[in-house]
């Protein structure tokens, strides 16, 4: 342990590269900045063989070698459903379930605002594991429910049956507070793990369903090595202390 | 002789008719036909339905008023997260949408190139694809596992637009950069397919810069090529260019604010593409 000395940043960093422990040569995709470092950290340290993309057509090692070649048309029609893939993507809303929203705030017909679209969110929960980031961790985000399905949470694939559940695995939720999953008897998002410094009452006020904290841990701190691959290698100009101000 | 299918922009966009469906092709703001996509905006055409894995090709038509109906899974600027022109006009309600998952759009084009009603896919299950868009039906597995998966009826389309980097003047055509995007299932599932690119090379040349599974299309699947240098501008064609990330900023701060919009189209829209591209030029000139 190197103390109290690390950023809340840097905490998520690792509590991101966390999530991929154990996937072996599985393809991550991670969205967003502390994702990509997340993931690049796990792949430095526990976790090798992960694969990684330039986030455009290219498989790239963490040498930055080019190894393989994964067009948008082969992800969809054939990465994806296949399945051996795990997505860390982000969230405008999310709910007690797991359900989320990137497509549009309000009537889906008349959105007050429209966002993305739901992109692959519909097509990746019921494919592959899932997981989001969520940066600024408020009741705006974690709402009693999402105004449209994108990512296919518990209580609708369940609706749905078999097909839908089949490969559905909603796996965590991290965010500047803590990490979250779903493995309680009915599916409802679960406080695993607050970050240092954060206490649960802050992470209940944040959020607008109850949260089940039983039990709940202290994620971990960087270890001295993280840090320095952190700092020194994955993100010299701290652009994470911006995503996550400390 | 091979027939010479070389034309210009104008021509092929003169093809169109009110209340079309066209399909665009390239990705977000990558290898959009956007030259294509301009000749559009100079024609009287009106009531499109588009359908593309949108970008600013989606937010110029809006801009223009050509739309009634987009058919996407995202609209986004890659870089800028949100088109301004596509958000303002879904929260007034002035378009209609059939948003689908990005893998439901493929399919939904697989089916239309392969001739078949319908495609099988997991993607959309238990999601609000299915509620925003009433029509779309399940399929039960006539095999012992018995799966019930959502049935992506076919995307016919009326006109494909596609750019590519190079083509013969016969429509066989090449990407050199390192993702085809759907621009082959955008031409297969099309009536009229017409394909703009950076530059019109002889049959013998294509296979000088890139490897031939480079040449995306053959000539069944084209019946017009448009030369058209730069003609993905303001998105990245590459390796010939990348995004004009500056030019690209400005369109998204004057499509933001309806007060400077005239101010861009005035400059840029309202002329022909050569008037847009010396308009570009000394745009990035004003820069240094």
């Amino acid at each position: 342990m190197s103390g109290g000395e690390a950023s809340r940043a840097e905490v998520a960093v690792v509590a991101v590269a966390e999530l991929f422990r154990g996937d072996g040569d599985t393809l991550v995709s991670p969205m967003g900045l502390i994702p990509s470092l997340g993931a690049k950290l796990a792949r430095l340290t526990f976790a090798p063989d992960l694969l990684l993309s330039d986030g455009e057509a290219l498989l790239v090692t963490a040498d930055g070698e080019v190894e393989g070649w994964q067009p948008f048309r082969k992800m969809l029609e054939l990465i994806v459903p296949h399945g051996r893939r795990h997505v860390l993507m982000g969230a405008n809303q999310i709910d007690r379930y797991g359900n989320q929203n990137i497509s549009a705030i309000g009537d889906h017909a008349k959105p007050a605002k429209q966002l993305l679209g739901v992109r692959g969110a519909p097509g990746n929960t019921v494919n592959h594991r899932t997981s989001y980031w969520v940066p600024r961790h408020s009741r705006r985000v974690f709402v009693e429910s999402v105004d449209v399905v994108s990512g296919v949470g518990y209580d609708n694939a369940a609706k749905v049956g078999y097909s839908a559940r089949r490969f559905h695995d909603v796996y965590r939720v991290v965010t500047n507070l803590g990490v979250f999953d779903f493995a309680t008897p009915d599916n409802r998002m679960r406080l695993l793990s607050a970050h240092p410094g954060v206490t649960v009452e802050q992470i209940r006020d944040a959020t607008s369903f109850d949260v089940d904290t039983e039990g709940a841990g202290t994620s971990r701190e960087p270890t001295a090595d993280e840090l320095r691959l952190i700092r020194e290698v994955l993100d010299p100009e701290a652009l994470r202390e911006k995503e996550v101000p400390s | 002789m091979r027939t010479d299918k070389t034309a210009t922009a104008d021509e092929v966009v003169a093809e169109l008719a009110d209340g079309m469906t066209i399909g665009i092709g390239g990705w977000g703001s990558r290898r959009k036909p956007m030259a294509l996509v301009r000749a559009i905006l100079r024609s009287p055409v009106r009531d499109l339905t588009v359908v593309s894995y949108g970008g600013p090709d989606v937010g110029l038509l809006v801009a223009a008023g050509k739309v009634r109906r987009v058919v996407f899974g995202f609209v986004t600027l890659d870089t800028i997260p949100y088109d301004p022109w596509f958000g303002r006009a879904r929260q007034e309600g002035s378009i209609e949408v059939t948003e689908y998952d990005e893998g439901m759009f493929a399919a939904a084009l697989s089916a239309a190139a392969q001739r078949l009603p319908f495609l099988p896919t997991r993607a959309g299950l238990g999601s609000d694809v299915l509620r925003v868009n009433p029509r779309l039906r399940t399929v039960r597995s006539p095999y012992a596992d018995g799966e019930e998966l959502v049935a992506v009826p076919a995307q016919r389309l009326d006109v494909a637009f596609v750019h590519l980097n190079r083509a013969d003047p016969h429509g066989n055509a090449q990407y050199l950069g390192p993702d085809p995007y759907f621009d082959d299932l955008f031409c297969l599932a099309a009536t009229r397919r017409f394909v703009s690119v950076e530059k019109v090379v002889d049959t013998a040349t294509l296979t000088e810069e890139g490897p031939v599974q480079s040449l995306l299309l053959n000539r069944s699947t084209v019946d017009a090529v448009v030369e058209s240098p730069h003609g993905a501008h303001f998105t990245t064609a590459v390796p010939d260019y990348g995004r004009d990330e500056r030019f690209q900023r400005h369109y998204a701060e004057c499509a933001k604010d309806p007060g400077r919009w005239p101010e861009f189209a005035d400059r840029f829209l309202a002329g022909d593409e050569k008037a847009y591209q010396h308009e570009v030029t000394r745009f990035t000139e004003e820069s240094r």
